[in-house]
């Protein structure tokens, strides 16, 4: 990377905190580490409040008249309807067990991306306006004033936390910073404080129907210059088709794999797969985009954005859900779809059209994860598969922290991954699985203006990756997420050169023998295919 | 500050019970109308503080899984870490509030040149804090000899496996080591770890001192200033038959020794230390994650404002159209 933030520079880290209390350290807008505002038009697009342009850069952030009590109002309403936000300003022993877990702590040294003291940020709050001792005693309790600094503070370290989870895992009492950074952007965007690379794609979403802001048409051509690739190298002309009433299935994934290398190679691989089985599916120009940029704004937003899926899946009639590869876009469809939208009677409990599997795990949701799909197809050998023609591929697998943490799908990629390549290393244990960490660029901070900031965030996951790099040659990481196929790009370009980044699917596609295919050179990069390399 | 405070509040509240029991004569206070009150503010606070939460309902199904998720048939599901069913949740909060499961996962983050992170075992903080609330525990249940004529079988087997290294006279219990070594190991570590200095509170290291103020009394009382030991059982007793009485001579040392305790109990609903209640009550820990398979209810759950089909086909519906896409209206 030849721009960018100075490697040598982030490699220096000094974990000693500052000679300053906390409260006392006031917070440096450093150029790198954060994202730019967002725009008023993208507020508008979605009616939201305080809708201006503005820049966290300068001083004035131009609040709306009694902002303060704006958020005190809404905190209220929160501590009142979400046990969880409760329980987590109050029983928090400051044990330090989740101190060096986060991926930005580690990365930065920062003493207020220690998950406990990012939440500590929230709680002086609370307790000065909704506890008696922080009421009585203020400071010595640990309580503060909301003031334009501190809601700064808030803004900037709460645009610095992932939603990843990893803190959870460790804390004894479970308390998850995830739902403190949500209610804390909750807030912000009551006063038109969101980013402009979550305000932007929320916004396209609502009206386009995805991130990108992609057209119906754009979609189209979009895919079809995928087909005409997989012809290109297959020799088979494939044929998908758009918001088709009667279909089975509806397939949904972010859009992100519609777009941009290597999400494309993923989106490729899905079709094919799909076309080998003969599934009878739709794509949707109107769900156009299974993540949700919501998440990140508020849990209104969220449900927002979600609603299409459900609502177009009526609409057309379908069977039931397949959903792509994607992290946050699962957090949501685990945990959070049913529940805003549902219920889904119209729909019917997955079968797989091939096996005859019943999907008992999604019988309420009606919707299914690709991997699951895919690993329930090879584990009945429904699928012929050359892994040999992986075999310039030394793999690793990337666990989303979303599908880690917030719903426990871990051995059904792996179980892909084991049948299309052969030569396949876990990273070190503490490093995977529930333990994984994060890209450094999840919940909307995968921005370009914050490059220091992802790298840093990214260390300790491509730390791990350049461990079997070294130690057993892996150059490609596997995952299944649209953002960590961006991200873990950027940060294995900066960290562990020599690392590429692939979908799970990218690799079932190189794998599949196709009927009636042609002798492939090329896999789906175009790269000739070993042993094809003279040619 | 948030050091020096904890502890002399401490202190003034060794010397208010000296100078209480000792100059002003007033045992009927602390000896009975404190304990009284504080075991009222204890029970009331904590039952309001638990209300107050549950007053509060989980809207979404949050577990955080730490294992493979109910899958296919085929695939093992890791029942413990990622339940699916109410037994599992069940196992995974007993290994949680018995074991600390969580706090067992605990790893160090090392950051050497390179830069090259490495993550080495670490489980000091699960073995003090395991040593610390198991000891507590156990000499809590110990201390009930004090409120009964006969004392339970349960109560003797464990007082004999307490003292079962026979050292001493009276004899050691191990509890009263354990707890004193896992006290001053937690109070060490909020000093000596930059990054908890750094985080720490008053209210971390007021229950700390206090809690210590409570074992070095009680050991002191049992192992070197003896107190009249019938005359403490009498004071019990009548306590919890509703019939109190202060008899003579029990050593003022019972009395520092009783009113700490009572202030840690009237202190303990307005504190972090209720996370003995909330740890039951987390949404990341004790709710199953089924929620694909059984929908989950938001009590609270709104109509919101969408853009629906029809809107968006409004928008686009010549360049779909134009794209071959069927639409609703011609």
């Amino acid at each position: 990377m030849a721009k960018g933030p100075i490697k040598e520079e982030l490699s220096k880290l000094d974990y000693t905190p500052p000679a300053t209390e906390w409260m006392d350290t006031p917070v440096e807008f450093k150029p790198g580490t954060f994202c730019w505002g967002a725009k008023g038009k993208n507020l508008q697009t979605v009616e939201f409040p305080n809708a201006r342009d503005w820049s966290p850069a300068e001083e004035n952030w131009k609040l709306p008249k009694d902002w303060e009590g704006t958020v005190l109002e809404a905190m209220a309403d929160r501590l009142s309807k979400y046990r969880s936000f409760k329980l987590f300003m109050d029983i928090c022993v400051r044990c330090g067990a989740c101190a060096d877990k986060c991926h930005f702590y580690i990365g930065s040294g920062d003493p207020k991306n220690m998950p406990v003291l990012r939440a500590e940020l929230m709680r002086s709050v609370y307790r000065k306006y909704f506890t008696t001792p922080g009421k009585i005693l203020g400071r010595l309790a640990g309580a503060r004033e909301l003031t334009v600094d501190v809601l700064k503070e808030w803004w900037y370290y709460f645009f610095q936390c992932t939603e990843c989870r990893r803190c959870s895992v460790f804390c004894p009492y479970g308390i998850d910073q995830a739902e403190i950074t949500m209610m804390g952007r909750e807030f912000l965007n009551l006063l038109g404080l969101n980013t402009d690379w979550i305000s932007g794609p929320v916004a396209n979403c609502y009206m386009k129907g995805n991130h990108l802001g992609l057209e119906p048409h754009a979609i189209m051509n979009s895919i079809e210059g995928m087909i005409d690739d997989i012809e290109t190298i297959t020799g088979i002309r494939i044929n998908p088709s758009f918001n088709r009433k009667g279909a089975e299935i509806l397939f949904v994934t972010p859009s992100g794999d519609l777009f941009a290398d290597p999400g494309t190679f993923t989106c490729m691989g899905y079709m094919m797969l799909f076309h080998e089985l003969g599934i009878d599916y739709t794509w949707s120009t109107y769900a156009s985009e299974g993540g949700n940029f919501g998440l990140f704004t508020s849990n209104e937003m969220a449900k927002r954005l979600n609603s299409k899926i459900y609502a177009e899946a009526k609409r057309l009639g379908v069977k039931y859900i397949i959903g792509g590869e994607c992290g946050h876009m699962w957090r949501v469809l685990q945990q959070y779809m049913d529940t805003w939208n549902g219920p889904t009677d119209f729909m019917e409990v997955p079968v797989s059209p091939l096996t005859g599997t019943r999907f008992e795990n999604a019988k309420s949701t009606k919707m299914i994860h690709i991997t699951e799909f895919t690993a329930d197809l090879i584990k009945n050998n429904k699928l012929k598969l050359d892994p040999s023609r992986n075999d310039d591929l030394v793999v690793t697998y990337h666990d989303s922290c979303n599908t880690a943490r917030g719903m426990g799908l871990m051995d059904e990629p792996r179980y892909i991954i084991n049948n299309v390549c052969n030569k396949f290393h876990e990273m070190p244990e503490d490093t995977i699985r529930e333990k994984t960490f994060c890209c450094g660029s999840g919940t909307g901070l995968n921005a370009s203006e914050n490059m220091e900031l992802r790298m840093r965030g990214g260390l300790p996951r491509a730390n791990a990756v350049k461990y079997v790099h070294e130690k057993h040659g892996v150059n490609m990481l596997a995952n299944i997420c649209a953002i960590d196929r961006a991200t873990l790009s950027a940060s294995m370009d900066y960290w562990v050169p020599g690392v590429k980044v692939t979908g799970v699917h990218e690799m079932v596609a190189n794998a599949l023998i196709m009927t009636g295919e042609k002798e492939r050179e090329t896999n789906l990069r175009g790269d000739p295919l070993p042993g094809k390399e003279g040619k | 500050m948030r050091v020096l405070i904890p502890f002399f509040t401490v202190i003034v509240l060794v010397l208010l019970a000296f100078a209480g029991v000792k100059m002003a004569n007033l045992h009927f206070l602390f000896g009975v109308l404190i304990p009284y009150a504080a075991v009222v503010v204890f029970i009331l606070g904590f039952i309001y503080r638990v209300v107050q939460w549950g007053r509060s309902p989980v809207p979404f199904r949050i577990p955080t899984t730490c294992g493979q998720m109910e899958s296919l048939p085929w695939i093992k599901q890791s029942k413990l870490e990622n339940p699916s069913t109410t037994m599992g949740v069940i196992g995974r909060m007993l290994l949680e509030v018995l074991f600390f499961r969580s706090l067992f996962r605990n790893i160090k983050t090392e950051f050497r040149e390179g830069p090259k992170l490495s993550y080495g075992s670490d489980k000091w903080l699960w073995m003090a804090g395991l040593a610390f609330h198991w000891s507590f525990l156990i000499i809590l249940i110990r201390h009930l000899r004090f409120f009964s004529l006969n004392v339970p079988f349960v109560i003797k087997i464990m007082e004999s496996l307490d003292s079962f290294l026979q050292i001493g006279v009276p004899l050691l219990y191990i509890t009263d080591a354990v707890i004193l070594g896992a006290v001053t190991f937690l109070v060490i570590r909020r000093f000596w770890i930059p990054q908890v200095r750094y985080i720490s509170l008053a209210a971390d290291y007021f229950p700390l001192f206090l809690i210590l103020g409570v074992a070095v009394s009680g050991i002191l009382m049992r192992y070197f200033v003896k107190v009249h030991i019938v005359g403490v059982k009498e004071l019990a007793m009548g306590l919890v038959s509703f019939s109190p009485a202060i008899p003579e001579g029990v050593g003022v040392i019972f009395y520092i020794h009783l009113f700490l305790i009572c202030v840690l109990f009237a202190y303990f609903p307005f504190s972090k230390l209720m996370h003995m209640g909330g740890v039951f009550l987390s949404p990341t820990r004790n709710l199953a994650n089924n929620s694909r398979a059984v929908r989950h209810i938001n009590p609270w759950n709104y109509p919101v404002h969408v853009h629906t089909y029809e809107e968006y086909e409004n928008d686009f519906r010549e360049k779909m159209k134009k794209a071959g896409l069927p639409v609703e209206k011609e």
